[in-house]
């Protein structure tokens, strides 16, 4: 039987000359390094979210301070789920949403298998691919106003090269049927890398033996990539799904620049629809009703998915 | 030479290494559009077709770090000959300079709220993240989760309540504001980050340090904190690019004194219409450095963008 050092050590001291060496007791200290963080969280975090809760049965409008606050109930909620405004902002949002997963799947994936193929000089090409996504949404959004100009930009220019139209002929961001995509394309941009840096990572876990078995099985690669690559790579996707759903979901600062809810409103995202109601038009209590139910809504949506993430994760 | 039969063959490679480098080539069109832009002259900038080559001119890093009025002739006559070379481009155009702009503030508040910011949440999560990992905290995963649950909220949706607290204590539009801001959006990044990092550094160390009459105090800062070195360089380095990059906060809860560059940057224009080379370059300066973070971190990058939850 073996006795590790501390206990050893701890055996051979007395209680109390030990607690003067150690200092403070391990429990203090995890306490002491624990609280700042969590104090922190609650003020700027839990502390607003049940203000806004509380806030979201009156009608409290915040430019209008001296008017007698009022409880109404659940009429803030049932305003805004009885409103077919809303459903069109959510019908934006989920456009948004299930297109730029679909596109930053696809290209993403079909990057991260190219690059798993460790041609000469990946990492480097790896690394530069990544640049879009770790930069600023809002400046890059706002410059991206700039490449779709009709006449000048250069996003119009490159379409009219290669599909012979008149550049001037059409405005992606001023068009009630191109803004969505105009909104899609630069997301797309911006994030295909995230999803292609997560399932580099699945393809690079899986290990070489389960090719060369499946090889000596005379499976071809066709077969060995719908039934070795994309199932061992699934959670990996999963997980790079959940990350940008929940951060489209949240998306505010590069559609606000690019084209600010408009044209009509067939951009504005829930959080630009929400931001209106509580910065422009101030209904503050109307407004956190509606922060509470996009809440519940992707926290809700969340904790489902994960569920799911950690069914195929046992698999 | 080792031959595999996983390998692919030459030809296959070459042809992933062709598609590869092409979508990274048009991925950085745009990018290097903003840099080229700063440097184009208005009428090079909106000319039609785009024009690649050009005479570079500094006219829009000075129309960034300026403020300039419309000159008269007689203005023109009674400034006398331009001192240096920037009241010479601007007197080119017929205006004369009449002094900074407020580029110059806003990034030195962008500095000042993301080092801030960066500093107080590594010595936070740095302490949380120890903890977490080496003591047996009560409900300590609930508590991790927790930190991890306050990313998933709109930041609209918190601003409302953050707004009005900020009113009341005064923190409206201040540094100090701001920095404890995004202090707390940025802890649970840190925190889950750095419990992966100390996690993968031997309890053994310290037990060995422990036993020499090291206090605890003294274990985690002379063998955990070095240790961790790399792991805490680089989870700061995402924290002050988050708190570098954040627009709608900066943009609802400050206005003058405290606001950031990028929502400043999008106001910049000129005096006929939006001055794009100025945008640029503002742009230009503002991204280099995330993009020298970026090359810095590249070992760490999918670490820090999935909270830790997958690690190569």
């Amino acid at each position: 039987m073996t006795i590790s050092p501390i206990d050893r050590a701890a055996a051979g001291t007395p209680h109390g000359v030990a607690r003067r060496i150690r200092g403070l007791s391990d429990r203090t200290i995890a306490w002491i390094f624990v609280a700042p963080t969590i104090f922190l969280l609650l003020a700027v975090n839990i502390f607003p979210l049940i203000w806004t809760i509380r806030l979201s049965f009156t009608d409290y409008r915040v430019n209008r301070p001296n008017n007698e606050v009022s409880w109404v109930g659940l009429r803030n909620y049932e305003r805004i789920l009885s409103d077919p405004a809303i459903w069109d902002t959510m019908q934006a949002t989920a456009h948004f949403l299930i297109w730029t997963i679909i596109l930053q799947v696809l290209i993403g994936f079909t990057l991260a298998y190219l690059i798993n193929m460790k041609f000469k000089g990946n990492d480097l090409w790896t690394t530069i691919i990544v640049f879009p996504m770790m930069l600023s949404p809002a400046v890059v959004g706002n410059f991206w106003t700039f490449l779709y100009q009709p006449q000048i930009g250069l996003f119009n220019y490159v379409v009219a090269f290669f599909t012979g139209a008149d550049a001037a002929s059409f405005s992606m961001i001023g068009d009630v049927h191109l803004a969505p995509w105009a909104i899609i394309i630069v997301d797309t941009w911006m994030w295909t890398p995230f999803v292609m840096l997560i399932c580099l990572a699945g393809l690079r876990s899986i290990p070489d033996s389960i090719y060369e078995a499946a090889e000596c099985d005379r499976a071809s690669k066709w077969r060995q990539f719908w039934t070795i690559t994309v199932p061992m790579a699934l959670p990996f996707l999963m997980l790079a799904v959940l990350f940008r759903g929940i951060e489209n979901f949240k998306m505010f600062d590069l559609v606000v620049q690019l084209t600010g809810g408009g044209p009509g409103n067939t951009t504005t995202l829930t959080s630009i629809d929400l931001k209106r109601e509580a910065f422009e038009r101030w209904r503050t209590g109307y407004s956190s009703a509606y922060a509470v139910i996009l809440f519940v809504t992707v926290f809700g949506l969340a904790s489902i998915y994960v569920k799911a993430l950690n069914k195929v994760k046992q698999r | 030479m080792s031959f595999s039969v996983t390998e692919p063959r030459m030809g296959t490679k070459w042809l992933a290494g062709i598609l590869v480098v092409g979508y990274a080539i048009i991925t950085m069109v745009p990018l290097l559009w903003i840099i080229a832009t700063g440097f184009k002259s208005p009428n090079d900038s909106i000319a039609y077709p785009p024009v690649i080559l050009f005479e570079p001119t500094m006219e829009g890093y000075v129309n960034l770090f300026t403020d300039r009025t419309r000159a008269t002739p007689q203005m023109l006559k009674d400034a006398g000959p331009p001192e240096t070379w920037y009241d010479e481009i601007a007197q080119n155009r017929g205006t004369v300079i009449t002094g900074p702009s407020r580029y110059g503030e806003r990034f030195l508040n962008s500095v000042i709220i993301g080092f801030g910011s960066t500093a107080l949440c590594m010595i936070l999560g740095t302490a949380a993240a120890y903890a977490f990992s080496r003591f047996r905290v009560p409900l300590k995963d609930d508590l991790m989760f927790f930190i991890l649950s306050t990313r998933m909220m709109p930041p609209i949706a918190v601003a409302i309540p953050i707004f009005l607290m900020f009113r009341n204590l005064g923190l409206s539009d201040t540094h100090l504001g701001m920095i404890l801001l995004y202090t707390a959006v940025n802890l649970s990044l840190s925190v889950w980050l750095l419990k992966g990092f100390i996690d993968e550094i031997p309890v053994e160390y310290e037990e060995a340090a422990l036993i020499d009459g090291y206090t605890r105090f003294q274990a985690f800062y002379k063998i955990v904190l070095p240790q961790a070195a790399t792991g805490i360089a680089s989870t700061a380095i995402f924290c002050l690019i988050f708190a570098w990059n954040e627009y709608a906060f900066a943009v609802l809860l400050t206005s003058g004194n405290a606001q950031t560059a990028p929502p400043f940057i999008p106001t910049i224009i000129g005096t006929s219409g939006k001055d794009w080379p100025a945008v640029a370059a503002g742009a230009t300066i503002f991204l280099i450095p995330v993009m020298v973070f970026t090359i810095l971190l590249r070992k760490h990058l999918l670490r820090g963008i999935t909270f830790g939850a997958v690690r190569k």
